[in-house]
């Protein structure tokens, strides 16, 4: 065999380090990317929960807007709601989509603990939440002007993530629409 | 106050291995029989500390010692005594403890049976291994040290084991798998002395090849094990995944198989030197990329410990030394090794040779598909991919098939080179009988695929051409002559290659013939799942000893006739909260009959998942006849060796008294 | 009477098909198919789907909501006669490639489908040319060794004399 083909299997080997090193730069191999960004908001017609005479579709998520989905099952949710009733107070507006829920609990959750949404929509079934790629909850979208997804948040959000994320995006979109 | 003890015992052990190894190295150096004998009395000594280290944590579970951070973790009081026990290697610090221990008591047997061997090859594996083993003790004692307490404040009750592990495979899977893992570092050794004296003379493959075998044999013990557990445990009938985790444990074995039949020509036939002394390496250092991939959480797998980057760094911080270090003192050393390569294209040898290179690039092909994910998602920025079973079935079952036309063909060929022939010889017939049996097997299984007919001929032609060779040797040499005759690597080679066989005839009937499917099923309803009728009687609330469950129960008749009474659970765990799925499996030869509960549908129905599966336990029974084989190998060529070393060294004391008097 | 019943049978069945209809479009998993066809189909779809959230389980093996969620979507519309295609481009529309346990033929892949027959050739070739090599010595060999086994009998020869002593 050829001198030089002893080398392969060094070879080999580091390029595996080289790769496997690369893996801990790498995001967290758990959280998904969303494949919806850039795309506009999946069309539906669902019930409010406040209000459930009222159909509501995709149209009336006026962005730039966070659309938030959660659920009463869900217990980080608990906690991300204090952030929202905060983050609402800088006058962002912030939809709900309320997956797979009963909806009298998350009717009491929201009279109990305060109503940072401007509307939710009851998802009872879960599909609104496929279209979207939601696999858990709680989920943020960030939603501009003409309907379409820019970011997915996934987790809670708290006050890290909306100073360092969230707020900058609302902001730069609230700026490009304005003047 | 014993952890303590534990814990500075196995620091002890770990001085005393720096020791051996530094006094092994002097030996060396100065060729000094006293110090030689110093390096290999520290292994055993190192193994006992290390032991009791071990024992003091176990204790630490049966005591419910909950300020030492890692029994709170992973114990509770109400855990079962097993599985307090066995919760010492559930997770990532005690395992590794675990890898210690083993390791340490391969070295202590390495150290005192190897007195035959040359000095000071002797010394250059005790070196390697003991350099081995002082990386991992360090590496256990700074970043994973299980015997790290939580004082003063500790909690008054432990997180309790996860419900996955609380059972009978957790007691045995990682110990066997360990001790294959493990012992792939004799040959490694082995390799590794050869390529350091620079002289590749036939005495290390003739001394690897039992080390190697029993170590083959544990790793297949342990994987087929893992399938089984797998299986029964997870609740939705598959057995083997594809997960990086098993594929972590399937490449060195893939790799070992290739060095077991490599060193046996090796030796035979003094071919394939740098092959084997690659392989070696190689299957060694798969086994340290399995250890990297389990703990260092850069791949998601179900069977992965916890995760921790920087655990991860450290171990491949230590990979790339010693494997790098090796292939690369393999790249400088081997060009020179002379092979008296003298084999024709139809000879054993370069069957041997045909095996070995596909189970090699079934093996890179494997880590291929497993480390993709992450070159994807480096190279895409962001984006994330799945690589699963549909990939590595599609692409390993043609090497499988090729393999066995290999074994399949192999078997008739002799050493240096087979006549045509000799190897066409009664193949007709035999081609004939096993397509007869393959046909009456799918008329069994109402079947017409034909990927699990080619694979089931080839199987049964292997079978029925290896009654027939040993019909020959019997009959020319008398039936009883011949078995006796026979030797015990003949056996286990002939065992290895029966239970390989059984087991891909296992795999071909259930993979293509299980009947599966996922039915509503209320209280009262029955169903006929091929020919067997199930009813669901009842679903019921049932209290079990750290947890609750949903309990069903399923009568199986068939034609009338009953068969068997299931009970699928579906059940949480106090502690954790956990659901976990416990299905009822129905046991037999020729079939197992699996029921679990999926979820509750409402007014009392169940979603329940029935699968029918034949000759799914020949998997199983085919990995422990392999993982026999590779045992009784051992009676072969040790025990021979024993016999005439014992009668040689009785006849040299009685030649030195007679000559005395 | 003849034309009120034509009337009247094509609505009754249409009516059945409505209310069964309606039934398969139920949000709880019925799990009854058509065919065995479309049962297999599910199975197998199933199977090769991965479960988002879950640590690597395909659909068929999670207990996890959006896994139950998902399958109900399968069913919905294998039952709906839509191709395993169409349903897969459903699944990675949504979710990526990561949902697919099957990776997708497209240029990011192409290495790791086609490299292992790369390998596959690769290996062939080292097996033909250590093959010829070997074979090509071997007549040769033969012969010398038959001369060289003459020579080492007589040295065997001598030396065991020489042991005896």
């Amino acid at each position: 065999m050829a001198k030089q083909s002893f080398l392969i299997p060094l070879a080999i080997f580091l390029a595996l380090v080289l790769i496997l090193g690369l893996g801990f730069t790498l995001d967290d191999p758990h959280r998904l990317p969303s494949v919806r960004v850039g795309q506009p908001f999946p069309e539906f017609s669902l019930p409010d929960l406040t209000k459930p005479e009222i159909e509501r579709t995709e149209g009336d998520l006026k962005g730039p807007a966070l659309v938030n989905v959660w659920a009463t099952w869900c217990p980080t949710c608990y906690a991300e709601h204090e952030a929202l009733k905060v983050i609402e107070q800088t006058g962002v507006r912030i939809f709900g989509i309320n997956y797979a829920d009963d909806a009298d609990k998350a009717r009491a959750f929201l009279s109990d603990l305060g109503d940072p949404y401007v509307l939710n929509v009851v998802d009872a079934d879960g599909r609104l939440a496929i279209d979207l790629g939601v696999y858990g909850a709680p989920e943020t979208f960030v939603i501009d002007r003409e309907g379409h997804i820019l970011y997915r948040h996934v987790g809670a959000v708290d006050a890290r993530v909306w100073q360092e994320t969230l707020s900058p995006m609302i902001q730069s979109l609230a700026g490009a629409g304005s003047g | 106050m014993w952890i303590e003890i534990g814990h500075f015992s196995v620091l002890i052990a770990l001085l005393l291995t720096l020791l051996g190894g530094a006094t092994a190295l002097y030996a060396l150096q100065r060729r000094d029989v006293h110090w030689a004998a110093l390096a290999l009395a520290v292994a055993p000594l190192a193994f006992l500390l290390i032991l009791l280290g071990f024992l003091t944590l176990m204790a630490a579970f049966i005591a419910d010692d909950f300020s030492v951070t890692y029994v709170a973790q992973h114990s509770n009081r109400a855990l079962p005594i097993q599985y307090k026990m066995s919760a010492v290697w559930g997770a990532h610090e005690g395992s590794f403890l675990l890898w210690c221990l083993v390791m340490g008591g391969w070295m202590m047997l390495v150290a005192r049976l190897s007195e035959s061997l040359a000095l000071v090859m002797r010394l250059q594996v005790m070196t390697v291994l003991y350099g081995l083993q002082a990386c991992f003790l360090l590496f256990l004692l700074l970043a994973s040290s299980p015997f790290d307490r939580s004082l003063p404040f500790y909690p008054g009750e432990g997180a309790d084991l996860n419900p996955l592990l609380q059972d009978f495979g957790l007691i045995v899977h990682p110990p066997l798998l360990y001790m294959g893992y493990v012992g792939l570092s004799v040959p490694f050794a082995f390799a590794i002395a050869s390529l350091w004296s620079g002289s590749v003379d036939l005495s290390w493959a003739k001394w690897s090849r039992p080390w190697t075998n029993v170590a083959w044999a544990f790793l297949t013990a342990g994987i087929t094990l893992g399938s089984w557990w797998a299986y029964y445990e997870l609740g939705w009938g598959g057995w083997w995944f594809w997960d990086a985790v098993e594929n972590a444990s399937f490449m060195p074995w893939l790799l070992a198989t290739a060095l077991v039949h490599s060193l046996a020509a090796t030796e035979k036939r003094g071919v394939f030197k740098s092959w084997t002394l690659l392989l070696a390496i190689s299957g060694f250092a798969f086994s340290l990329l399995g250890a990297f991939l389990v703990r260092s959480g850069v791949l998601t797998s179900v069977h992965s410990f916890a995760v921790d980057p920087q655990r991860g760094l450290a171990i491949l911080a230590f990979l790339v030394p010693v494997v790098g270090g090796s292939l690369a003192l393999y790249a400088i050393r081997a060009k020179s090794i002379k092979t008296s390569a003298v084999f024709a294209a139809t000879s054993r040898e370069s069957f041997i040779l045909g095996n070995n290179v596909l189970l090699s690039v079934a093996a890179l092909m494997i880590l291929l598909g497993t480390i993709y994910p992450l070159i994807y998602e480096a190279a895409t920025g962001g984006l994330k991919i799945s690589v699963g079973p549909p990939y590595f079935n599609a692409l390993f079952l043609p090497l499988a098939g090729l393999l066995l036309l290999i074994l399949m063909v192999g078997h008739e060929t002799r050493w240096r080179k087979t006549e045509l022939a000799h190897l066409l010889k009664g193949q007709r017939w035999q081609w004939l009988v096993s397509f007869a049996l393959m046909g009456a097997l799918l008329s069994w299984l109402e079947s017409s695929s034909i990927p699990q007919a080619l694979f089931a001929w080839l199987s049964l032609n292997v079978l029925v051409g290896l009654a027939r060779q040993w019909g020959t040797r019997a009959h020319l040499r008398g039936r009883w002559r011949a078995l006796m005759e026979q030797s015990t690597s003949y056996y286990s080679m002939l065992l290895g290659h029966v239970g390989l066989v059984i087991a891909v005839i296992g795999i071909a009937a259930t993979s293509i013939s299980s009947i599966e499917q996922d039915l509503r099923m209320a209280p009262g309803d029955e169903v006929q799942v091929g020919d067997y009728a199930m009813r669901l009687t009842r679903v019921g609330e049932v209290d079990g000893p750290n947890y609750i469950a949903e309990r069903g129960e399923v009568v199986v008749t068939q034609g009338g006739q009953f068969v068997a009474r299931l009970f699928p659970e579906k059940r949480r765990y106090h502690v954790s909260q956990m659901v976990m799925t416990e299905a009822a499996i129905d046991a037999g030869l020729s079939r197992d009959l699996y029921v679990a509960l999926g979820e509750p549908l409402g007014d009392g129905a169940w979603s329940v998942r029935i699968q029918v599966k034949p000759l799914v336990r020949w998997i199983w029974l085919g990995g422990v006849l392999i993982a026999f084989s590779g045992l009784l190998s051992l009676l072969d060529l040790r025990y021979r060796k024993r016999t005439t070393q014992r009668a040689q060294m009785a006849n040299e004391s009685l030649a030195t008294l007679s000559q005395g008097h | 009477m003849l034309a009120v019943a034509n009337l009247l049978i094509p609505s009754l069945l249409g009516l059945m098909i409505l209310v069964s209809g309606a039934s398969v479009a139920n949000t709880v998993e019925d799990l009854t198919f058509a065919d065995d066809a479309s049962r297999d189909r599910y199975q197998n779809l199933i199977d090769e789907l991965r479960c988002p959230q879950c640590l690597n389980t395909n659909l068929a093996g999670s207990d996890a909501m959006i896994a139950a969620n998902l399958r109900r979507e399968v069913y919905r519309m294998v039952t709906l006669g839509e191709t395993d295609e169409a349903i897969k481009s459903f699944m990675y529309e949504r979710y990526g490639d990561f949902i697919l346990y099957r990776p997708r033929l497209m240029p990011s892949t192409w290495a790791l489908w086609l490299l292992p027959g790369v390998l596959l050739m690769i290996g062939i070739w080292v097996w033909w040319v250590m093959a010829r090599l070997s074979s090509s010595d071997s007549d040769d060999e033969m012969q010398m060794s038959e001369t060289d086994l003459a020579e080492v009998e007589r040295l065997l020869g001598e030396s065991h004399r020489a042991n005896d002593t």
